[in-house]
């Protein structure tokens, strides 16, 4: 638990995925930091963690990118991101640098602070004030980096819960990989296409109106394929539930019938 | 073995319309994960255990040379012989030279990977030897004249009625479709092979450095008779199977069971200590360890040096979401899945094996459920830097990275081009606020829709919010 009388500062990590596709992920995740007693700021000097360049093999790319990266979301005793992946990778900083290099002990520094946005309300702020109108059955997918690699599990489960609406039917695999990984997706089209098709057939199977999760990259591959199948699924990032922003339209759904303009 | 791994993506693509592999692979998903689940959960320190496991076998690997030179020198004082073989062709060459010596015409095998590796039934044949494998798997396999396509269960990929039809034109019986015969039809062809043999080639699941004794585990028993009827014992395996002690062994039986199958210990464990003595029953009148090294000894010290921890048990391929779906031949050589994929550019060269490494999400299950914690993602990972630090990666794909990476480092820049690439998308998501068709990533829009943006990107509002003094 934090210190009651200390307002945390919060580096927001805003990831390209949110920033490109998804801004209410971030105003949400903005939302709810809030919430919780937070002071959020948006470091200008990040981009990207660089798991692009780092996953295919780019390892000097991936370096200049963390030093870019740490010293922008130096100063602020936490940083939170949207993205299971993406805080995931930053998690992976101290890999690319030797010990006896002072970007080790930064980049170690960084991984100490840096929290997926679920895993931070429930396991640094223990934050039990969630307030959604939001109403209906939801299914809820565990992407890989966040289950495995941050142990994020539960969180997501305990916030939902908080919401009286919300009715949690688990799907079978939840764990299982959607087959996005990336590039991987593009380059590995059929693979990728089989096991998403694997997926959306589980996520059918439940019944549920809504499909949640923590990262933009694999609520985009499904959204597509559970559009392409013609099932009536909408998928959101979870913080959109959480935060009750809900008045646009789910992933890859028109924003025509809301009068909104491009 | 014919290596087909640079066609690793049409291979999966027959793979993936291949109706029978299909229904085969689905039995994997069904079969072995569950059935581990179950056994992890009937033992509460089996976490305790892999950690055990991976703190030994690093010490070992630190070790190898000690611990491989004891079980030399112990299996010498037992009356047997040690073979030390650098690559695949000392180790064909010396085991055919033993067969040679014994004149040899058949010889019957236990399941051995590290003579699939060394391509020893090819080799043999070519010879004039006629190896007679003896696991009903392995058995199967070698009257369709293929190869395994899992490590622990190597036809996997058949489903019933393919070894119905393969018995019904090879043992010239009515055709069954019930197991226990086909069973027993196997078992009737191979008792009259293990009588004849005259050298019974073996693997090892793990050499006893203390006693110098290998051991082989299975569930049929095939290994027992096929390494005491014939006269001559053949171990062919390789170096990083050696354990200190006996005690060490049974940790990793521990694991090994409950990863591979689920099983608390595998029905057969037979231990081999050197030849038949004087007052034994039965055993072989030679035993012979062939210690196959093949690009091992590389890897201490090196980035793989991890890999050597490898007990061969297939919990990283029966977990694996990309095996799954492909099944093991797609990859093209003799090891599938995650921990082949780490293996076989060090095997037959990353040129060959290049897309290997890059078949991967690095969701990371393979890792998770690993009994020795190889850190396979981390491992493919390796390979795809060495891949793209000599310019093996493809040039789109590197042209590509950098191109992006200029961005990235480069935040107002970056900022653009997201901007740009936002209002591009959203165009092109029209009312729809989708794409169907986008050719620049045809990958993906050929299987599902392209969400379009739903508003200009984060950093421009929140920008745009903070000057209006929000
Ligand atoms: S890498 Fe690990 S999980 Fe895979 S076969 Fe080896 S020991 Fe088993």
């Amino acid at each position: 638990m934090l210190d009651n009388n200390k307002q945390p500062v919060i580096g927001l990590f805003v990831t390209c995925l949110a920033d490109l596709y998804r801004p209410e992920v971030v105003f949400a995740s903005i939302k709810l930091l809030e919430a919780a007693g937070c002071r959020v700021e948006v470091p200008q000097g990040q981009t990207c963690c660089g798991q692009p360049a780092f996953n295919t093999g780019d390892f000097s790319n991936t370096a200049d990118i963390a030093r870019l990266t740490i010293t922008a979301l130096e100063g602020y005793e936490y940083v939170v991101g949207p993205s299971g992946s993406c805080i995931g990778m930053l998690h992976h900083y101290p890999e690319l640098f030797q010990p006896e290099d002072p970007w080790h002990a930064r980049a170690q520094a960084l991984k100490a602070r840096a929290f997926e946005i679920t895993s931070f309300l429930v396991d640094v702020l223990q934050f039990s004030n969630i307030k959604s109108q939001f109403k209906g059955q939801v299914t809820y997918h565990d992407s890989c980096s966040g289950l495995r690699e941050l142990g994020i599990k539960q969180q997501p489960r305990a916030l939902l819960a908080q919401i009286e609406g919300v009715e949690l039917t688990e799907m079978e695999e939840s764990e299982t990989c959607c087959g996005f990984g990336g590039t991987f997706c593009v380059k590995y089209a059929d693979i990728s296409n089989r096991m998403v098709g694997n997926k959306t057939e589980n996520v059918a199977k439940t019944g549920a109106s809504t499909l949640l999760g923590g990262d933009l990259g694999c609520l985009l591959n499904m959204a597509g394929k559970l559009q392409r199948e013609g099932k009536d699924v909408q998928v959101r990032h979870i913080v959109e539930v959480l935060a009750d922003e809900l008045s646009y339209p789910a992933l890859g759904e028109s924003a025509y019938h809301l009068g909104k303009s491009l | 073995m014919q290596i087909t791994s640079p066609q690793f993506k049409e291979n999966a693509r027959i793979a993936l319309t291949d109706v029978g592999l299909q229904k085969a692979l689905g039995n994997v998903k069904n079969g072995f994960p569950q059935k581990r689940a179950n056994a992890v959960k009937r033992l509460p320190e089996f976490d305790q255990l892999r950690d055990q496991g991976r703190d030994l076998k690093n010490h070992i690997i630190a070790n190898l040379d000690i611990y491989l030179e004891e079980f030399e020198a112990n299996v010498i004082k037992n009356g047997g012989h040690v073979h030390w073989c650098r690559t695949s062709e000392d180790a064909r060459q010396t085991i055919l030279k033993i067969c040679q010596d014994k004149g040899a015409k058949t010889v019957t095998k236990g399941k051995s990977m590290v003579t699939e590796e060394i391509n020893l039934n090819e080799y043999l044949e070519a010879n004039g030897i006629t190896p007679v494998e003896t696991d009903l798997g392995e058995y199967i396999l070698q009257l369709r004249g293929e190869h395994p396509s899992h490590i622990i269960a190597p036809a996997i990929h058949l489903n019933l009625e393919d070894v119905s039809e393969t018995f019904h034109a090879h043992h010239h019986k009515p055709k069954s479709m019930d197991p226990a015969v086909l069973m027993q039809e196997a078992r009737e062809e191979l008792r009259a092979r293990f009588v004849a043999a005259d050298v019974g080639i073996t693997g090892a699941n793990f050499l006893v450095a203390e006693t110098g004794s290998s051991i082989i585990v299975t569930n049929e028993g095939n290994g027992d008779l096929t390494q005491t009827l014939p006269k001559t014992h053949i171990v062919v395996t390789s170096i990083e199977k050696v354990v200190p002690t006996l005690e060490d062994m049974t940790l990793f039986l521990r694991l090994l069971a409950r990863s591979a199958t689920g099983q608390e210990f595998t029905v057969y464990n037979t231990l081999s200590t050197g030849p038949k003595r004087p007052e034994d029953q039965d055993g072989p009148e030679d035993y012979h360890v062939v210690l196959v090294d093949n690009g091992r000894s590389d890897m201490v010290g090196g980035e793989l040096q991890e890999m050597l921890r490898c007990i061969r048990c297939a919990a990283c391929m029966n977990h694996c979401p990309v095996y799954g779906s492909i099944g093991g031949h797609s990859y093209g050589w003799v090891y599938p899945g995650p921990m082949g994929s780490v293996l076989t550019p060090q095997m037959i060269g990353i040129e060959k094996a290049a897309l290997l490494p890059n078949a991967s999400t690095f969701c990371g299950k393979c890792e998770s459920v690993c009994p020795v914690h190889i850190p396979l993602p981390k491992l493919m990972r390796h390979w795809r830097k060495n891949e793209f630090e000599r310019h093996l990666t493809p040039k789109a794909a590197r042209w590509g990275i950098k191109t992006w990476a200029f961005f990235a480092k480069r935040p107002t820049l970056y900022r653009l081009l997201s901007q740009t690439s936002n209002r591009m998308l959203r165009l092109l998501g029209g009312k729809k606020g989708r794409i169907h068709k986008l050719p620049v990533v045809s990958g993906w829009t050929d299987h599902r829709e392209m969400p379009a943006p739903s508003s200009k990107t984060f950093m421009q509002q929140w920008n745009e919010k903070q000057k209006a003094g929000h």
